[in-house]
């Protein structure tokens, strides 16, 4: 029983992070049509948003401690951040140490130009240009930036830590009455879940209750009549390529006291996120929510002990398994279209 | 002649003699020059050439054809490989029989995913081949370890004593077509140049030869018809009383049986198989090649694959003492300049090439480096006559 | 015409230098059967430095870059001289090896075993370089073992802990410096037992691959013989990144450690993940609940951050050691870039050394001629104490170094502390050892190619 309601918690957590990511993913081929296979690397250029902005945090000059001396015998070259000159050492830390949280303001912005650089610079071109095309030419951009990353950051990962108030789990066990430590959770994985869920419920009632939302949501449904009432689609969907980056941003700055980023962090979503929008069906909001937390689920279930004792290598295969399944028995995933992606 | 048309014979007769000329062509830089780095012409990269080049070929015939975009194609390649390795280790090491095992195995476990992933069409049917691929991979790379060797993949051991070889004790067995070695080659070597004459290259360069014929046999016969039926409209194919799902079934194996091949032949030419081989990126990597060459065109998968290929084992060997070594003649400051502007593309960075050159190549070349040459082509035929006419009107597809 | 196996354009190199002055398109010959493959002629001897450059390994495969550029600067006499001023062996001059000036290639495994079999095939084939090294894993030091031994040319293993790289796997032609995967064991073991108690329950997480199943197998081995218990193993994928579903149900098992048998980048997600549930702040059976890595490196400490503060593993070699071999190593690396080497840049600086040395010895740059010099080759200075390359198998037996995750870090690079230099007569076993492939496992016949 523990074990179950665990693996669930666990299941919502990786979920939340599926559904983050496969919301954008839909978000962009909902409404412009394009598959975007550089979704990936805009989910790791957030999390390097993180990263660059506690490097902007500890910008540092260098100060000579005579006593003591580095790994050559010299004397030891202390970094003292410009913050510590500003605040003093205590308050300079509590703001390194809320890097990533904070970070947030940092990402938005960053990633929103991102996202309206890419859409006006390169997809705009590729609308009328087939899936393939549109495949290849952003999986071409992914490359190109997660090469750039990498020029800049190496290849090891970034440990980019929460703050400390958030370190280590809360108890559920003992506030659900069970015995204390078998059902921990860390906090900052809540404060995930948390996150993803305002996220995700912020992008619908944006998209179901504001006047840009409904036209935007029109546009999906038939761009050609919308433009003929004289609305500028256009320019909302630029919008919305925006707003699909600055979500996978957001997912990718607070992924990174998960997992300490790294340059290929992208590619080893995109796949999975890919996986994710199509079993939920391609083009449907909900129905990429809904896979993303099912896929979750189900991962968290196949990498526990006894169900692995039984069918040993599960857990490496358990999301293509479901995949496939629900492909041949829900022709369109779960909640897709008829016509979309068919061809 | 072949039952080919004059054009298409025209190019079987250019690609063979690409092919049987390979070690001239890509070995034009004599070896004491700086630009030596540049030579392509020895066995091992030859060889990839030709095998990825019938790899590219058989995608081309499913995706170029029927507009299915498999996703997942590597892992024929790859239980091709395990089939030819395992004949070879068991049975004989001669590499016909290893080969024609990386066919069939490949043919079978096509069959098999083929039957149902065409039951869905589209993305739909690129992620199920894709989940196929993955899961192959996984296993391979874990659980079954005893049959693919996991991680350190398969070679053929000096303990291993097929069936049909009589190795002295302690011997390791290697590939061989009725004793002669893959390996042996011929040298030539003429002035400051070496050509190299490698028995593995011929053998394979044959096959893709009959590979590409076959391919094109394909293209221009009935069936070839109905498979560019099915890309263009689907359902008016079935009212017309004509099932697609058969043929499509068909181009679909004979796709992985060609997959199998390369995958035999990589055997066949170095005995080792690894579970990297199923990775969704090599599966990623035969579209970019097809892509890059030109989809639907005869020439193109070979081309985009010798590209792809090339980048691959040339660029990232060129390293900053090499680059030093080239711009020696210029002063210091400009030196130390131009090599820190051109390092960040070559040796560690030659993946930023390559995405550079797919997007260049996507974004003005949309019929791929086939496009690029038929422009050219045009462009020299024009130049000539008409110049008050501009450019070329004719759209991009 | 010449038939040949291999290639030898680095001969051709050097002496077709005569040919290019030949206006007339003469046909010549190449010279009567050679020895062996790639036997260098001119004035000069090319290595193949074989490193992953891109991939997740690449900032390790860079900084093995960097100690081989090292290594072949102070072969030709070039710099301080490192570690040629300690090694216990006084052949080597300053004047390359025999009296040639070394060069060197460069290519990019990408940690694929096809990828670095076709880079290492380049290297012989084209540029005839001698001897091959590098590698980031096990899976590609295996493959290219097994290359090199087919084409009949050294392989200097670089950076690979399998047990099978010198165990089912091993190979004539091939050698490994590096420790493996029962070193880590019986190491640790002991250290465990002494800091953490003999009554322990342990949770294995292993990578499920060929490394993950021999590490597990020899820290269970080691630990079960010091009175600890197994309660589970439980293997996690390689693409695994988030290791939660597993890491959470540790404590239910009651199992008071956690070993995590992870590498790279699977290595930094799960320490990081288990320090993030809190794990090393619970008590269990009355103890408090513990972690341990065992295998370590400098570079997955930094990319773990401050989440290795206080866990055991263990390493090949740590530049913090006081050994004369060492401090001259990480000087004239520290000096040359600005920062002290890596593990993995160690072993391959060492492995280059050793090479260049058993040339010397030899006299002669003939695989099976190296190969015995290797073999049963006892030396010192090298950073490990007093090492043997024990002949039966090909793999060095030295100290191995037991860290922990240092507390108050003074720099980006002071991440490990010493606990113990645990000596090299608890780590050896004998050469048909039961997790080395038994009494199987051969070495075959060296092989000299061509």
């Amino acid at each position: 029983m523990e074990a179950i309601i665990l693996q669930i918690l666990n299941g919502l957590d990786k979920g939340s992070a599926y559904a983050l990511i496969a919301l954008g993913l839909t978000l962009i081929f909902g409404t412009l049509g394009v598959v975007n296979f550089a979704h990936g690397a805009l989910f790791m250029i957030g999390a390097f948003c993180a990263v660059t902005f506690s490097r902007i945090l500890t910008l540092s000059h260098t100060v000579v401690d005579e006593t003591k001396t580095d790994f050559l015998g010299n004397p030891l070259k202390v970094d003292v951040p410009y913050l510590h000159d500003l605040f003093g050492q205590a308050t300079g830390d509590a703001i390194i140490d809320w890097a990533v949280p904070l970070s947030i303001l940092f990402t938005v912005p960053v990633m929103m130009f991102v996202g309206y650089a890419m859409e006006r610079g390169l997809i705009k071109h590729f609308y009328n240009r087939p899936h393939a095309d549109q495949i290849l030419v952003t999986f071409g951009l992914a490359i190109v930036l997660q090469e750039v990353i990498k020029y800049f950051y190496g290849a090891n990962p970034i440990p980019t830590p929460a703050p400390q108030a958030f370190a280590g789990s809360f108890d559920f066990g003992a506030a659900l009455g069970f015995d204390p430590n078998l059902i921990i959770y860390p906090y900052w994985r809540i404060i995930y879940f948390v996150f993803a869920a305002v996220i995700i419920g912020a992008v619908f009632a944006f998209l179901q209750y504001t006047t840009f939302g409904m036209v935007v949501r029109a546009g999906m449904a038939d761009r050609e009549t919308v433009g003929l009432l004289g609305i500028n689609i256009d320019k909302r969907f630029t919008i919305m390529f925006g707003l699909a980056a600055a979500v996978a941003g957001l997912a990718g700055v607070m992924y990174t006291p998960i997992n300490s980023p790294n340059y290929h962090m992208g590619m080893d979503f995109l796949v999975l996120s890919f996986v994710v929008v199509v079993v939920g069906g391609m083009g449907s909001l909900p129905g990429a929510v809904l896979a993303g937390f099912l896929l979750g689920i189900l991962e968290s279930f196949a990498s526990m002990r006894e169900v692995l004792e039984i069918l040993p290598g599960l857990n490496q295969i358990i999301i293509y398994l479901v995949a496939i399944v629900i492909l041949l028995t829900r022709p369109r995933g779960l909640m897709g279209r008829k016509g979309v992606m068919e061809d | 002649m072949l039952g080919l048309n004059k054009k298409d014979l025209q190019l079987m007769l250019i690609v063979t003699g690409l092919t049987m000329l390979a070690p001239f062509i890509l070995n034009p830089f004599p070896e004491s020059s700086g630009m030596a780095q540049f030579n392509a012409g020895y066995p091992d990269l030859m060889q990839r050439f030709v095998i990825f080049g019938i790899f590219a070929i058989g995608f081309n015939l499913l995706f170029g054809l029927t507009g299915y975009l498999s996703f997942g194609h590597a892992a024929f390649l790859g239980v091709g490989s395990y089939g030819a390795i395992w004949m070879m280790k068991l049975v004989t090491l001669n590499v016909i029989p290893a080969i024609f095992m990386g066919v069939i195995v490949a043919g079978i476990f096509s069959v098999a995913v083929g039957y149902i992933c065409l039951r869905r069409s589209g993305i739909y049917f690129s992620i199920l081949t894709l989940a196929f691929a993955q899961m192959s991979y996984a296993l391979a790379y874990s659980v079954l370890t005893p049959i693919t060797g996991g991680e350190t993949g398969l070679q053929i051991k000096s303990t291993d004593r097929p069936l049909l070889s009589n190795l002295a004790e302690g011997e390791t067995g290697r590939a061989n077509l009725f004793g002669m070695d893959m390996r042996q080659s011929f040298e030539l070597n003429v002035g400051d140049w070496l050509f190299t004459f490698n028995a593995g290259y011929y053998i394979a360069a044959v096959v893709m030869l009959i590979a590409f014929y076959i391919s094109i046999r394909i293209f221009r016969s009935p069936f070839g018809l109905m498979l560019r039926a099915i890309k263009s409209n689907q359902t008016r194919m079935s009212y017309t009383g004509l099932n697609p799902r058969p043929h499509t079934l068909a181009a679909f194996v004979i796709s992985g049986m060609y997959a199998g091949l390369a995958g035999g032949l990589l055997v066949a030419m170095d005995t080792q198989v690894g579970p990297e081989r199923m990775f969704w990126t090599a599966s990623g990597e035969v579209v970019l090649m097809t892509i890059l060459g030109g989809v639907g065109t005869l020439i193109g998968p070979v081309l985009g694959a010798g590209v792809i290929k090339y980048m691959e084992n040339i660029l990232s060997k060129i390293n900053k003492d090499v680059l030093h070594e080239w711009f020696a003649f210029m002063p210091d400051g400009l030196e130390d300049f131009i090599v820190f502007l051109v390092y960040p593309f070559i040796g560690k960075g030659w993946h930023l090439t390559l995405g550079i050159l797919f997007m260049l190549v996507v974004i003005f070349l949309p019929g791929g480096l086939v496009e690029g040459g038929q422009r050219i082509g045009k462009w020299i035929k024009n130049r000539g006559k008409a110049k008050d006419t501009g450019g070329s009107t004719e759209p991009a597809e | 015409m010449s038939k040949s196996n291999f290639t030898r354009r680095g001969l051709l190199k050097t002496s077709a230098v005569a040919g290019a002055g030949l206006a007339l398109p003469t046909i010549f010959t190449a010279q009567s059967a050679h020895a062996f493959t790639n036997e260098p002629t001119g004035g000069t001897v090319t290595l193949g430095f074989n490193v992953p450059q891109t991939g997740p390994y690449a900032d390790e495969g860079a900084d093995e870059l960097r100690a081989y550029q090292l290594a072949v600067e102070h072969l030709n006499g070039g710099g301080d001289g490192g570690m040629l001023n300690t090694f216990s062996s006084k052949e080597l001059d300053g004047t390359g090896i025999l009296g040639k000036k070394v060069e060197y290639v460069t290519g990019d495994t990408q940690t694929k075993s096809d990828a670095a079999r076709a880079s290492a095939k380049s290297m012989i084939e084209k540029d005839g370089a001698i001897m091959i090294t590098g590698g980031s894993s096990s899976g590609v030091a295996v493959a290219v073992q097994a290359l090199c031994q087919e084409a009949g040319v050294i392989f200097m293993a670089g950076l690979t802990h399998s047990n099978d790289t010198t165990g089912k796997d091993r190979k004539a032609n091939g050698f490994r410096h590096f420790f493996n995967s029962y070193m880590s064991g019986a190491a640790l073991a002991p250290v465990l037992a002494n800091a953490y108690g003999t009554d322990r329950k342990a949770y294995h997480l292993t990578a499920d691959y060929n490394w993950g199943y021999t590490t597990e197998e020899a820290v269970k081995a080691s630990t079960e013989a010091m009175g600890w218990e197994t309660v589970a193993a439980v293997k996690t994928p390689l693409t695994q990144t988030d290791f939660s579903s597993y890491i959470a149900p540790v404590l239910q098992s009651g199992a008071d450690t956690l070993v995590l048998n992870h590498y790279g980048g699977n290595m930094v997600n799960s320490l990081t993940n288990a320090v993030q549930f809190g794990l090393r702040d619970k008590q269990v059976n009355g103890k408090d609940f513990q972690i341990v890595v065992p295998l370590y490196s400098r570079l997955m400490a930094k990319g773990a951050g401050a989440n290795v503060k206080g866990i055991f593993g263990s390493t090949n070699w740590h530049w913090s050691l006081q050994d004369e071999g060492s401090k001259a190593f990480v000087k004239s690396f520290g000096t040359k870039y600005g920062f002290p080497p890596s593990q993995a840049a160690h072993t391959t600086y060492v492995q280059t050394l050793l090479y260049a040395d058993a040339v010397q010895r030899a006299g002669s740059f003939a695989p099976c001629a190296v190969a015995e010099a290797l073999e049963d080759f006892e030396f010192d200075g090298l950073g490990n104490g007093k090492t043997l390359y024990r002949g039966a198998d090909h793999q060095c037996f030295k100290d191995v170094l037991v860290v922990k995750g240092k507390e108050n870090p003074t720099s980006e690079f002071d991440l490990l502390e010493i606990v113990e230099v645990t000596p090299v007569e608890q780590v050896t076993y004998a050469p048909d050892h039961p997790q080395m492939g038994g009494p199987e496992a051969t070495l075959g016949a060296c092989n000299n190619g061509a």
